[in-house]
């Protein structure tokens, strides 16, 4: 008789559960955690962090089992590619529309941080053709420029910095 | 009575000037636009259009929002009956007979009785909010801080109980909710949490750029990690608009049952959309079937009216706990607390009083939307129908796209941006280890409120945590709460449960 894991899914679900739980609750006793009748600020953060690591640990609990049978619940593949570059387009697009002072990148702009979106997000798709990420970019940064900076007159910045000065 | 009818002519003179018809016109049309597209579901589109509305005054704010989020539900059936392909849980039921119908060259109808269904659930719905709320309203008046703690639990319990998949993953979901509640500064010591020195933190966590991460980007990303053939593309043509005096005469029973069960559980804290759509199913596969009638999951007409008046009755008072307790039952009606909040408007039993324009203007609004929804659909279902033609690769870069811009224009700082990114991965985490996101967004917004209630409570009573036990009202509250745990829990309705859910997704 063995133990085994049940729920591979449970398993690692719960021990997140856990782990952020114990995470807070330590956290919250760096604050003043005070008494019932006069709360600091880390005595609900603590109160909810264990209540949390408990319950994972439940969670942990449950995904083992002695009898294990089925296909113990596996987390699948994970979807690397697209994760990475929906992900990447993301804060691409953040570094390029406001620049980041700290390391010296230079604000680019809505509509070069627009480009370089959709194309590195069209990527994340089947069957890239660069032809066609161009076309729906440039679709949609005049879009965008039309909606977002004339029409609900959001504050952007449009252009590269070394342009408009 | 004269009250109500008082009232609702405030509201109609609020919700009939011609900014907030437009308004509510757009949201309705932006919210179709967007919640046709399949796998974006109301959470996410109300999310990605909630920076849309900041500019706005208060009320055209809400009542577009109102309009997006029974907009996006609408446009979630278009896509269940054509495409096969729920955007939304509650339109799952809705796949079963609804496609059928589709695939037999009879969408039309099947649209057609979803929207007029949907129509008179809305109507019904509306009544009952403008009713119920006056009376409710009072009886928060009498809550003090130890009620609405109680209130807060039996709400978020409601709330899981009411979910699909794992019960006890879905609380810890909560309490996930609840912690990143808690990031930034305690109100009442000033005291930064969580913040590590982040000034951004010290305001909290943008409920925008998890609601935005969580539920756009984890689900854009899930889509594509599936292969092509499995995301069905729609084909058929859909001809033949309105539904036969026969249908006619088979969906009317129907949508009367499903409207009087949506409405009844739309109450409800946990707010029952889903349950609702699958209990009013559940009610119509048990009627008898009349002689010449098709069976369900063939193409049944009833199998699609009933479950969308019942979701869509659901969807009208979900907002009654919302508008007079300030407590959301659904992670829509969240994000609902969380514009309100923006917007300077701290919700509660108070807005009936001190705002009634905005109060009864968006109850009348939502009737003016159903309606503008049917107007709008029936019609232009042309213009649905092409554009769930279009492939997914030209969607999902928009979507991204307009994400970013939404969550970057909530505060002008890059900073939401690295956070959506940081919920995009967490959201798919999420997705991946079987773990339903919305309660983690309920949690997130009751997280400061459930704590200044439950630190007023203790103050009150010096410390003694029996006070949550000893004033009636709470205690009822709780026992509830426990109630709904004991039943959910207690074996045979557990199974019972379990197989309701797994049908409902095969």
């Amino acid at each position: 008789m063995h133990v085994q894991i049940k729920s591979k899914k449970n398993l690692v679900a719960g021990l997140m559960f856990a782990c952020v739980g114990a995470a807070f609750a330590i956290g919250a006793t760096g604050y003043n955690v005070g008494s019932a009748a006069r709360m600091g600020p880390g005595y609900f953060p603590l109160m909810i962090g264990v209540l949390l690591t408990l319950l994972g640990l439940v969670v942990v609990g449950g995904a083992i089992g002695v009898h294990a049978d089925g296909d113990g619940d596996p987390i699948g593949r994970i979807a690397w590619k697209p994760l990475g570059l929906i992900i990447g387009a993301n804060v691409l697009f953040g570094v390029l529309l406001a620049g980041v002072g700290s390391i010296g990148i230079p604000a680019m702009g809505l509509i070069v941080a627009v480009y370089a979106l959709v194309i590195v997000s069209c990527m994340a798709g089947s069957g890239f053709r660069m032809k066609m990420a161009l076309t729906l970019a440039t679709v949609l940064a005049v879009g965008s420029y039309l909606t977002f900076v004339l029409g609900l007159n959001l504050q952007f910045q449009v252009w590269p910095t070394f342009i408009t000065g | 009575m004269h009250d109500l009818i008082n009232n609702l002519s405030l509201g109609f003179a609020t919700a009939i000037s011609l900014q907030n018809l437009m308004y509510a016109f757009i949201g309705c049309l932006l919210g179709t636009l967007i919640g046709v597209l399949p796998g974006i579901g109301p959470t996410a589109t109300v999310a990605m259009l909630l920076p849309a509305t900041y500019a706005l005054p208060p009320v055209a704010a809400l009542i577009m929002l109102a309009g997006i989020y029974y907009g996006s539900q609408y446009g979630g059936s278009t896509t269940a009956i054509l495409v096969n392909l729920p955007g939304e849980a509650s339109s799952v039921v809705t796949v079963i007979d609804g496609h059928q119908m589709a695939k037999q060259g009879r969408g039309g109808a099947a649209l057609a009785a979803a929207g007029l269904g949907s129509f008179f659930a809305g109507c019904v719905g509306t009544l009952m909010l403008a009713a119920f709320a006056p009376p409710l309203t009072e009886i928060a008046f009498k809550f003090g801080p130890a009620e609405y703690f109680s209130l807060m639990v039996l709400g978020l319990i409601g709330a899981v109980v009411l979910a699909s998949g794992s019960l006890i993953k879905a609380i810890c979901m909560i309490l996930l909710g609840l912690l990143l509640g808690l990031v930034g500064t305690d109100v009442n010591s000033g005291v930064a949490r969580f913040s590590f020195d982040i000034p951004e933190l010290t305001d909290g966590l943008s409920f925008i750029a998890v609601a935005m991460g969580v539920f756009g980007y984890g689900e854009i990303i899930a889509n594509l990690a599936r292969p092509d053939e499995e995301r069905e593309v729609f084909t058929a043509k859909v001809s033949g608009l309105f539904p036969t005096g026969e249908d006619f005469k088979r969906m009317l029973p129907a949508v009367l049952r499903g409207t009087a069960l949506g409405s009844a559980l739309g109450i409800l804290p946990g707010g029952g959309a889903l349950l609702s759509a699958f209990a009013a199913y559940t009610i119509e596969k048990k009627t008898k079937l009349k002689p010449g009638e098709v069976p369900f999951g063939r193409g049944n007409i009833r199998g699609v009216a009933a479950p969308e008046a019942a979701n869509n009755a659901g969807a009208q008072t979900s907002f009654i706990p919302m508008l007079t307790l300030g407590i959301p039952p659904n992670s829509v009606m969240a994000l609902m607390v969380g514009a309100m909040t923006i917007h300077n408007i701290q919700p509660g039993p108070q807005v009936m009083t001190s705002n009634p324009e905005l109060f009864w203007g968006l109850i009348a609004s939502m009737w003016i939307g159903n309606l503008m929804l049917v107007i709008l659909n029936l019609p232009l279902i042309g213009v649905w129908v092409k554009l769930l033609t279009i492939p997914y690769r030209w969607l999902f870069p928009a979507i991204v796209l307009f994400c970013a811009i939404g969550v970057y224009s909530t505060n002008n700082n890059v900073f939401d941006i690295w956070l959506v990114a940081i919920f995009g991965i967490v959201g798919y985490a999420f997705l991946k280890l079987g773990c339903e996101p919305a309660p983690l967004l309920l949690g997130l917004i009751l997280g400061p409120m459930m704590e200044e209630n439950l630190r007023r409570a203790l103050l009150l009573s010096r410390g003694d945590w029996s006070v949550f036990g000893t004033r009636p009202i709470s205690l009822g509250l709780l026992m509830a709460a426990l109630l709904l745990l004991v039943i959910v829990l207690a074996p045979s309705i557990r199974s019972k449960r379990e197989e309701a859910f797994v049908e409902e997704a095969g």
